[in-house]
């Protein structure tokens, strides 16, 4: 009896298999034929331990790059990479992401059914990499299991249900019409643009009225543009460490500067190995999720990746990923010259929600928005971190943290909840999240009653 | 035959239109079309005989071959007439 007893704490305690078992729910829910069912359960598994195989090839060229950097600089750099940090948290905290993972959806749900805000978030991946990070900072309040999944659920579900909620009025005037909305990791920061656009820019001066070359089109391909700039990045830093350091602490007699290249790929391919492992995980279970949402939640708002708003303004894209980069690197002489812990501005974060910040700013403030706008985004994004790491208790400081706003925001709000009161203001803050959106929605709705009474 | 749709990095809007190709092709009824997604690194021209990608990558997509472009990723009804397109040129309606 014991034996099966923990046969079956050991099934729930691997990560692999309880996000397999997740998929087959998911899909069992949608009646697929038994041959899906176990074909979907299969690819999960298999994806999760992708996942985790990547998080050693990243381990592995990440720990020689902080070794060069402390040597050279005598102060810790880090490489914001969503991708990275998951893979590295999820070899420690990955049953918890799971489980806040499968929470989180049903509480998006729920959210979306009892109040106004009808957002249902499909961005798997960003809802994969929020649950691991709250996993990571739920643990670190010692919560026990059942509250911790439960906790870390709803503030799951309540982040998926209000980052869409707070960017949308910008949205909307991006897509011309409510019936989308934006579910990227950025969120946060892509209405801060849009906010700012507003009262520095004229939205006349569309950033879509400059011809642009299309050159820089070519880092869309996160393997190509990661391998740029981590390969410039370890280069430099390997110029500063010196080949003697190198050469006999790291390289095993190997010449410096192809070694910062070599560790530079490998970074780039540890992110590529993540990438498809991710895809296997999410091919079964978003559509589960989707199918589920549409059949529970009328009239449903999808919350999709941040391309979606791309094709609408093109050269917004590019300014806002360039001036968004500029922002990392001022940032970046910043923290150099205050002794701080380093932010090396990465290429993924500054591209995708750098670019998507530009769109932003453009539509309310044109060149001027989009390129201010960018610029104060790729500033947070640098800074954000920072003031993450130290919540994120032993992960904190493992050469990689997340970069994106909306990490940010989530990870500092329950992390310094954690810090001032423990689990008691952790709780309390998150059903006091809860209770302010079922508020708007009462409130909302009366309103509502009494203009259509008056009228 | 064999779908795909591509973006940056694979992961979300490229899933999306993946997911929204399977039921323009459920509405059509045509069957035995395989689809798949993804990130604009990894797809070659041998993967799929159709790749669908948004306008801003349609400069990057031009190895791919056969390419079909959307202006907007969101609008249902252009995917519908491009998908309904693309079967109707190879003959499946």
């Amino acid at each position: 009896m014991n034996g099966v007893l923990n046969i079956l704490i050991d099934i729930a305690s691997t990560p692999a298999i309880l996000v397999a078992l997740i998929a087959v729910l998911g899909l069992g829910l949608q009646k697929k034929p038994i041959f899906d069912v176990v074909r979907g359960g299969i690819k999960t598994f298999v994806g999760f331990l992708v996942v985790t195989a990547g998080a050693g090839v990243i381990e592995g060229s990440l720990a020689p790059f902080g070794e060069m950097f402390q040597h050279a600089f005598n102060m810790q750099g880090v490489v914001p990479n969503n991708e990275a940090i998951v893979a590295l948290a999820l070899t420690k905290y990955g049953t918890y992401t799971a489980l806040i993972m499968l929470v989180g959806m049903a509480f998006n749900i729920l959210i979306a059914r009892i109040t106004k805000f009808k957002y249902i978030y499909l961005t798997g991946h960003a809802t994969l990499y929020m649950a691991c990070m709250i996993a990571v900072i739920m643990s670190v309040t010692k919560m026990s299991a059942v509250p911790l999944v439960l906790v870390g659920g709803l503030a799951l579900g309540l982040a998926n249900t209000i980052f869409p909620a707070i960017a949308q009025p910008f949205t909307k005037q991006i897509t011309k019409n409510d019936s989308v909305a934006l579910g990227h990791t950025g969120n946060f920061g892509y209405a801060l643009s849009g906010f700012i656009g507003k009262y520095v820019g004229n939205k006349e001066k569309s950033t879509e009225d400059i011809n642009f070359p299309k050159g820089l089109a070519f880092l869309r391909d996160s393997t190509v543009s990661i391998t740029l700039t981590m390969g410039i990045v370890y280069t430099i830093v390997a110029l500063f460490a010196g080949n003697t350091f190198i050469s006999e602490n790291l390289s095993d007699g190997t010449n410096y500067i192809i070694y910062a290249l070599q560790q530079a790929g490998m970074f780039a391919a540890g992110v590529f190995v993540i990438l498809a492992g991710v895809r296997l995980i999410l091919a079964e279970i978003v559509p589960a999720f989707k199918g589920i949402s549409e059949k529970l939640v009328p009239n449903s708002i999808p919350a999709l990746d941040c391309p979606i708003v791309f094709p609408y303004a093109p050269n917004a894209v590019l300014i806002g990923f360039l001036t968004s980069f500029v922002g990392g690197i001022v940032s970046l002489l910043i923290m150099v010259a205050t002794g701080t812990t380093v932010i090396i501005p990465g290429v993924v974060p500054h591209f995708f929600c750098g670019a998507t910040a530009g769109v932003f700013g453009n539509a309310t403030g044109g060149v001027r928005g989009a390129v201010v706008g960018s610029f104060i985004h790729g500033v947070i994004i640098s800074f954000m971190p920072i003031l993450l790491m130290p919540v994120m208790g032993d992960l904190g400081f493992q050469g990689s943290t997340f970069s994106d706003t909306d990490y940010g925001v989530t990870g500092i709000f329950l992390g310094k909840l954690a810090d001032m009161g423990g689990q008691i203001a952790v709780v309390a803050g998150v059903l006091a999240v809860l209770a302010l959106l079922i508020g708007l929605t009462v409130f909302g709705k009366k309103k509502g009653t009494e203009a259509k009474e008056a009228a | 035959m064999r779908m795909a749709a591509v973006c940056g990095s694979g992961l979300g809007s490229s899933f999306m239109v993946e997911m929204n190709i399977n039921s323009v092709l459920n509405e059509l009824g045509v069957t035995g079309i395989e689809v798949a997604h993804y990130d604009m690194g990894s797809a070659t021209p041998d993967l799929a005989d159709v790749f669908f990608v948004a306008g801003d990558l349609a400069d990057s997509a031009q190895h791919l071959g056969n390419v079909v472009v959307l202006d907007s990723i969101i609008d249902m009804d252009e995917l519908r007439e491009k998908v309904r397109a693309v079967c109707v040129e190879n003959e499946l309606l």
